[in-house]
């Protein structure tokens, strides 16, 4: 497979996301990434494909330095990752985690969009601008004093997205972020990501969301990166989806679909 | 209450008593419940004082005196360990209504529902005034543990996460045929319980996760920063004053 992204930005732009010979094991030993390479352009929109088990989310968890890299490393708009600037690193990448009741932890949605950045020493009207901006973004700043527990499921992923946005981060994962959603709530969530000018890394399964969403997609398989190349090539290349434990949904052909630009 | 959620003790308002800083009214609070305990139970008009204090006070808050009466009603299992006593205690004893009760006793008695009462009194109206989350706020400015503090608004934000699991696990239960009926089906409540355990468990690892994802250090950035000014103290500081005064006098006399 091509390493080479269709979409990639010229080479004087400074990538977002640099990961390079990353490995990892858990402590009970179990090796779950083999050198994993990847290069994010700022404002790509990538999709993360693979199997369950595959080492996705391990993988995500070594972007905000959650997890410490056995070896390799991960470098974020040139910072590397790492003890020394960890607070930098987190409000650089966002995520965005697959159950929003995780995410939304504080009492009314205002204080939970406010949470990251008051953490990063933001204060009065700066915060309640950015508080109100985030939540605009995604369409919610009607509910800004509503406990999380009162809104629909495709309004807390929304909010999670916007408690992520309101550190203006480089580069926004998310993880399954259509997990969960009807299909109009998808739609909504598709329509604010394509709307945010960010570079996002999505984990998915969800294989039609990936095309619609991200140019490029790459397939973390085995704990390496098993292919990267342009979301339609990938998807329609049959051998390499069997080999990886990839399909798409019934009656669902990648090629009969017009990828927006 | 509006789109809001509040807890079933707040009431929504705009009095005087809403306005004022969560934490003055902590204050107020529990200085007016030292004072109140700390007066002599001889001196039983204080208490009526105190009484009209309180009352002068959900006045200004335009809380209604039916829902502070009916809020009340948690102490009723302390009363009747107040009854109780002019019937246990030792001492030397007078006879009422043909029964024989103990002088120390009854005065045991007086004192336990008197300051209770007060001070069950003031807390509600405390809680009808100030919003949970607010609570937390002021007791936070107040130098109150900062992991108490996080701990009692976690517990606000997933107690109806954790319910409602809860009661999706029991709809579970019912829907494979279920049903508790005496002590051989506790076996299986006990495990729901210890699997609604684990998975509270595994949440507050999520959490934790998704907080530190977000820049958490240990302490919780305070959001609002409404301190208070020196005219709010002096307005929260009316009831304590006026209160003191009362012991004051209820000492000397």
């Amino acid at each position: 497979m091509s390493t080479n992204s269709p979409s990639a930005p010229p080479l004087s732009a400074p990538s977002s996301l640099e990961v390079s010979g990353l490995a990892y094991a858990y402590p009970d030993g179990h090796q779950a990434l083999f050198g994993v390479n990847l290069s994010v352009g700022r404002g790509e929109r990538v999709a993360l494909l693979g199997p369950n088990g595959a080492g996705k989310t391990t993988l995500v968890l070594h972007l905000n330095g959650i997890l410490e890299a056995g070896a390799g490393s991960v470098t974020v708009a040139g910072l590397p990752v790492g003890k020394k600037h960890l607070a930098e690193i987190r409000r650089r990448v966002g995520i965005v985690f697959q159950d929003p009741d995780d995410q939304l932890f504080m009492p009314t949605v205002r204080e939970d969009v406010a949470f990251g950045p008051a953490a990063a020493g933001l204060r009065g009207a700066e915060l309640e601008a950015r508080v109100t901006e985030a939540l605009e973004r995604v369409g919610m700043a009607g509910f800004a004093d509503r406990p999380p527990h009162h809104l629909s499921f495709g309004q807390r992923r929304r909010v999670a997205v916007a408690t992520v946005l309101a550190m203006r981060p480089e580069i926004l994962v998310l993880d399954e972020p259509s997990s969960n959603l009807d299909p109009a709530s998808r739609r909504e969530l598709a329509d604010i990501l394509r709307s945010l000018e960010v570079t996002v890394l999505m984990v998915t399964h969800d294989l039609p969301y990936a095309l619609e969403l991200c140019p490029r997609s790459v397939v973390l398989s085995g704990g390496v990166i098993a292919a990267d190349g342009a979301t339609q090539e990938l998807l329609c290349d049959e051998e390499l989806m069997r080999a990886h434990r990839l399909e798409l949904p019934f009656g669902f052909d990648p090629r009969s679909v017009t990828v927006p630009v | 209450m509006g789109a809001g959620h509040a807890h079933k003790l707040y009431r929504h308002g705009h009095s005087p008593v809403h306005a004022l800083p969560p934490h003055c009214k902590i204050a107020a609070v529990f200085c007016f419940v030292l004072i109140v305990v700390s007066t002599p139970r001889e001196a039983v008009w204080a208490f009526g004082l105190y009484a009209v204090l309180l009352a002068a006070v959900a006045g200004v808050a335009r809380i209604p005196a039916g829902f502070l009466l009916k809020r009340l009603l948690i102490e009723v299992p302390f009363v009747a360990f107040a009854l109780l006593m002019p019937f246990v205690a030792e001492g030397p004893r007078v006879s009422a209504l043909g029964m024989s009760m103990s002088v120390s006793g009854l005065w045991g008695a007086w004192n336990i529902l008197a300051k209770g009462t007060l001070g069950v009194a003031a807390s509600v109206l405390l809680a009808s005034t100030t919003e949970l989350r607010e609570l937390l706020l002021g007791l936070q400015r107040l130098r109150m543990p900062p992991m108490l503090v996080q701990i009692a608004s976690f517990m606000i934000r997933y107690g109806d996460v954790i319910t409602d699991e809860m009661r999706r696990m029991r709809i579970a239960r019912l829907s494979r045929g279920f049903e508790a009926r005496g002590v051989r089906h506790w076996g299986v409540l006990a495990t729901s319980a210890g699997a609604l355990f684990i998975r509270s468990y595994e949440r507050g690892e999520r959490v934790h996760l998704a907080m530190v994802s977000r820049g958490y250090t240990g302490t919780m950035p305070v959001l609002s920063d409404t301190g208070a000014g020196g005219a709010q103290w002096t307005r929260a500081a009316v009831l304590p004053l006026s209160a003191l005064a009362v012991c004051l006098l209820g000492w000397t006399l």
